[in-house]
């Protein structure tokens, strides 16, 4: 329901991206674009790459998904399928450093016949137009932009424009400098990956995965969900080592083929499990999920499955093994399936595979992100070292065994994932707190200290309120903030914290993913338990030590009165920002080299009406989520995009210093929204001692601190049991 | 209540100990598979509360002062998590313990046998009679289902000579009852002169943080 109006939502432009969304499952003739399976290689980048010649392959793709098309998509601009039109529609956005070659983009532009938009010369001519504006000041480009503006013509009947092209055609051109580094590295580094990857014989993967993986798509789709590969759908067909998978062929041969052997599988829940364990696998409301995840062991072992017992769901995860084992033993592997509602993405990390089935909007790249959040939580509990260890000696180890008791945790990480935009931006949300107060409580952070301890957190509503780090540590290595998520959520989802003093070991994946901590968590307001400490060290026997840093802060919290301030302490609303039409923003400052030793935070207020409901909560952040997408997609980056939604309108805006996405009422002009993001970017530097952690403070515990963090923190006599 | 709970740093306590101590620290452990409500009874112990938890992550440390006739007993309660991948991390927890209470389910024989191999590994490292080592059937309030029966546990407990009692963190049943039986036993098992000595190395762990202890250090002593 929900998907379908934000299909309805998706503007004229993105429809001609999208044709297969609006492919009624009806017309047969367009079988072959219905699920596509992509292996290495997501992204036209890989054409340049490539050692085959690139243009006839991508042709093919393009003819094979026109033909099909065509006919059905009265829409269309012209004939030539996904990937011209794809171009041809999004001439009207802002595009960032793309490796695309200029002839190359000339001779896809030239394949599109109706393209009514801006000439290649001119497409051309505005690419450095785009590197020089991003040069621009914050303030400078708004006005920039908004002198545009009053230029350009609006495009007709779209309702989705972007600054066009010709719009910016009116500024001088300039140097061409890559203003983004990181991007064009990111590019490079993808195109190196696809490289890498060697092309599988389309027929065979065709043959084999035809019936497997168009089954399985089949059985979890529901009937009212809009096609969730968009974009990145588009990229496959295009894409030399595309295979092109007949999904509805096979759903009318096989029929009800998979389910029933689900259903011989299945096995009356378990006991006293916890709901979600509980659900019928084979229930249609199983299958509406918005979203899977299932973790297997290489061996094609159930470890973990976020809806349903995995037991029941042993044959589902035979078949994502088999696809997995088939494609490996062509020596490559498989990335994702797509077909009309979902999107499977594959990623094997070491001896576990994990599997995102997801029928949300997102992109392939957010569903991977999301499988290496899942990832990294179990590492947190066992170590990447000790999964290794346990799969070499055996590789049909039941991995479940030492789960056991943490299904909650992973649950409670998924669930933040789809709710919380920390994970989107991989920053930290923290607390807005005045600057004298998040100073002070550091201060007493930082005279509790005790040889070992690393990192001093302190937590209030589920938000950072200030974390102070020891010097010698953060020089070697930083916090990331991928990892104090997994923190977070590991305090969430364990009620037991607040009965007394938790010592547990942890292990941070991005900072070392082989070695634990040790973490000292306790509340220090109990017993409303919204204040969290949370003291980290690497040494398993300073639990007193540590302990007693506590009672020092506790000491400190009471003689300033901190707890009583801190409670007052609340997220804002959009509404201070003094913007009207403004519902909403997410701001992500970057590193600026000076301290990029920071953690990198983003600020956003509370959602409020309209987005009070969960429902529409969610439905926003899809739309961020698909903003997301698009400015960071792999093949086409965006810097900038001005989306016309149903119900709102939404601006994304990526430069060197920083990343929004902003929401506005739906009757916002261009002009009035960029007025306001000049608006906004004021009062957030304004604001910005009180919204961000402006320099974490460092300590050192020792003057001749045990002499490492990152090896120093090796455990060996811990796992030995295992 | 917390006041009176900090109250002692350890350089006090450990002069306390050593001037025959008023206030006396035991450490306590409490040790079973995953699900048998050894958050419950230690929830119970330190607070007379009774809260359905999650799971327990690595080890929890609650504590609680018993007063007997001629001394005041500061039990530090160390609860356990019972799930298996925390199972190598135990004996950082259990190492140099007062008491240990290996808890079951009545209702789950598998636990009862989970118990049974508790108690084999405690027993390897504790000499019998210096540590109090008690058995516990706990969710006593669900006895309709109860799979393993009150002699079963009885029998268990009077083989290996150590402590048994049936509770329900629940409900609150036999559990000052437990509290106060471990206290007094503690009490007369730390009279003898090895149990002052073996308070002291406990001390020694928080003293000396900054050296790394040895890994076997305090089991080398405590143990046989």
């Amino acid at each position: 329901m929900e998907e379908v109006q934000q299909d309805r939502e998706q503007p004229e432009v993105m429809r001609c991206t999208e044709p297969r969304s609006h492919c009624s499952p009806i017309e047969t003739d367009s079988l072959e674009a219905a699920a596509t399976v992509s292996l290495h290689g997501s992204s036209p980048e890989v054409q340049d790459c490539g050692t085959e010649g690139p243009f006839p392959c991508k042709s093919d793709g393009i003819k094979s998904s026109s033909s099909t098309n065509g006919p059905s998509e009265p829409e269309l601009q012209g004939p030539g399928g996904e990937g011209p039109s794809e171009r041809a529609s999004n001439t009207n956005e802002v595009e960032r450093a793309s490796d695309l070659s200029e002839v190359e983009r000339a001779s896809n532009l030239s394949e599109v016949e109706n393209a009514s938009k801006p000439s290649e010369e001119e497409r051309l001519s505005n690419l450095s137009e785009e590197e020089r504006v991003s040069n621009l000041s914050e303030e400078e480009m708004v006005s920039n932009l908004s002198e545009e503006e009053r230029v350009s013509i609006p495009s007709e009947e779209e309702r989705v424009s972007i600054p066009s092209e010709e719009e910016r055609v009116s500024i001088p051109s300039k140097v061409e400098t890559v203003s983004n580094p990181s991007d064009v590295e990111r590019a490079s580094n993808l195109s190196e990956e696809e490289r890498l990857s060697n092309e599988v014989s389309a027929g065979e993967i065709n043959g084999q995965s035809q019936p497997q993986g168009s089954a399985k798509e089949e059985e979890d789709q529901p009937e009212n969900v809009s096609d969730s590969a968009s974009t990145d759908n588009t990229l496959e067909d295009s894409s030399e080592f595309m295979v092109t998978v007949l999904a509805r062929a096979t759903l009318e041969d096989q029929g009800e083929g998979p389910p029933s052997g689900l259903s011989e599988a299945s096995t009356p829940a378990q006991g006293p499990a916890p709901s979600n364990q509980d659900e019928d696998v084979t229930a249609e409301s199983w299958r509406r999920h918005r979203k899977h995840v299932f973790v297997l062991s290489e061996a094609g072992k159930p470890i973990y499955s976020r809806y349903g017992n995995e037991e029941a769901l042993s044959s589902t995860m035979g078949v994502m093994m088999a696809l997995v084992s088939f494609v490996q033993s062509g020596d490559n592997a498989i990335r994702s399936i797509y077909s009309d509602e979902h999107t499977v993405v594959f990623m094997q990390q070491g001896p576990l595979v994990l599997v995102s089935v997801s029928c949300s909007r997102q992109s392939e790249q957010q569903l991977r992100g999301e499988l290496i959040y899942v990832y990294n939580q179990i590492v947190s509990m066992l170590t990447q070292a000790s999964i290794n260890r346990i799969f070499e000696r055996k590789k049909n180890y039941d991995l479940r065994r030492l789960l056991a008791g943490s299904e909650k945790i992973l649950d409670g990480l998924l669930n933040l994932v789809d709710s919380d935009p920390s994970f989107l931006l991989s920053a930290v949300h923290c607390l807005p707190l005045a600057s004298s107060l998040r100073d002070s409580l550091s201060q007493i952070l930082q005279k509790a200290i005790t040889p070992n301890l690393v990192f001093s957190i302190l937590i209030a509503k589920n938000q950072l309120l200030t974390i102070v780090q020891e010097k010698t540590v953060i020089e070697d290595a930083r916090l990331e903030p991928a990892d104090l998520h997994l923190l977070l959520n590991l305090i969430g989802a364990s009620s037991a914290f607040q009965a007394g003093e938790i010592w547990t070991p942890i292990c941070l994946p991005l900072f070392n993913p082989d070695c634990y901590f040790y973490a000292y968590i306790s509340y220090l307001d109990p017993p409303e338990c919204t204040v969290c400490l949370l003291l980290l060290s690497t040494d398993k026997e300073a639990f007193y030590a540590v302990a007693e840093c506590k009672r020092k802060i506790d000491e400190g919290m009471r003689t300033q009165n901190a707890l009583r301030s801190i409670a007052k302490a609340q997220s804002y609303s959009a509404s201070q920002v003094g913007v009207s039409d403004l519902r909403h923003f997410m701001y992500k400052p970057f590193d600026v080299p000076d301290n990029h030793r920071q953690l990198t935070q983003f600020t956003s207020p509370e959602m409020e009406a309209p987005y009070s409901s969960e429902e529409e909560k969610t439905r926003l952040l899809d739309l961020y989520r698909y903003m997301h997408s698009r400015i960071h997609s792999n093949s086409r980056p965006l810097k900038l995009i001005y989306h016309v939604a149903e119900r709102e309108t939404l601006l994304a805006w990526v430069t060197s210093k920083f990343e929004l996405y902003t929401c506005f009422s739906p009757l916002v002009t261009k002009a009035s929204a960029i007025n306001a993001i000049t608006k906004l970017l004021r009062w957030i530097k304004k604001e910005e001692d009180h919204l961000f952690i402006r320099s974490p403070p460092k300590y050192s515990t020792t003057p001749n601190p045990s002499k490492s963090s990152r090896g120093g923190t090796t455990d060996n006599g811990f796992l030995t049991l295992l | 209540m917390m006041a009176e709970r900090r109250l002692s740093s350890r350089e006090e306590s450990l002069l306390e100990v050593q001037v025959e101590a008023r206030l006396l620290r035991v450490k306590m452990v409490l040790l079973g598979s995953s699900g048998v409500g050894k958050s419950s009874l230690a929830l119970r112990f330190s607070k007379d509360e009774f809260k359905a938890s999650a799971p327990t992550i690595g080890c929890a440390y609650l504590t609680q002062v018993v007063c007997l006739h001629n001394a005041r007993i500061r039990f530090e309660i160390w609860d356990t998590a019972g799930e298996e991948k925390y199972h190598s991390v135990t004996p950082l927890y259990y190492r140099g313990a007062h008491a240990a209470l290996v808890v079951y389910d009545i209702c789950k024989r598998e636990s009862f046998a989970r118990a049974q191999l508790w108690l084999k590994e405690l027993e390897k490292q504790y000499f019998p009679g210096e540590t109090v080592v008690g058995l516990v059937g706990n969710k006593a309030d669900l006895s309709d289902g109860r799979k393993v029966s009150l002699q079963e546990g009885y029998r268990l407990a009077e083989s290996k000579g150590l402590l048994f009692m049936e509770t329900s963190a629940k409900s609150g049943q036999q559990i000052s009852e437990l509290l106060m039986t471990i206290a007094e036993r503690v009490q007369k098992s730390t009279r003898e002169d090895r149990g002052l000595v073996e308070w002291r190395e406990v001390e020694s762990v928080g003293l000396h943080q900054g050296e790394r202890p040895h890994p076997l250090g305090t089991c080398c002593l405590v143990g046989p």
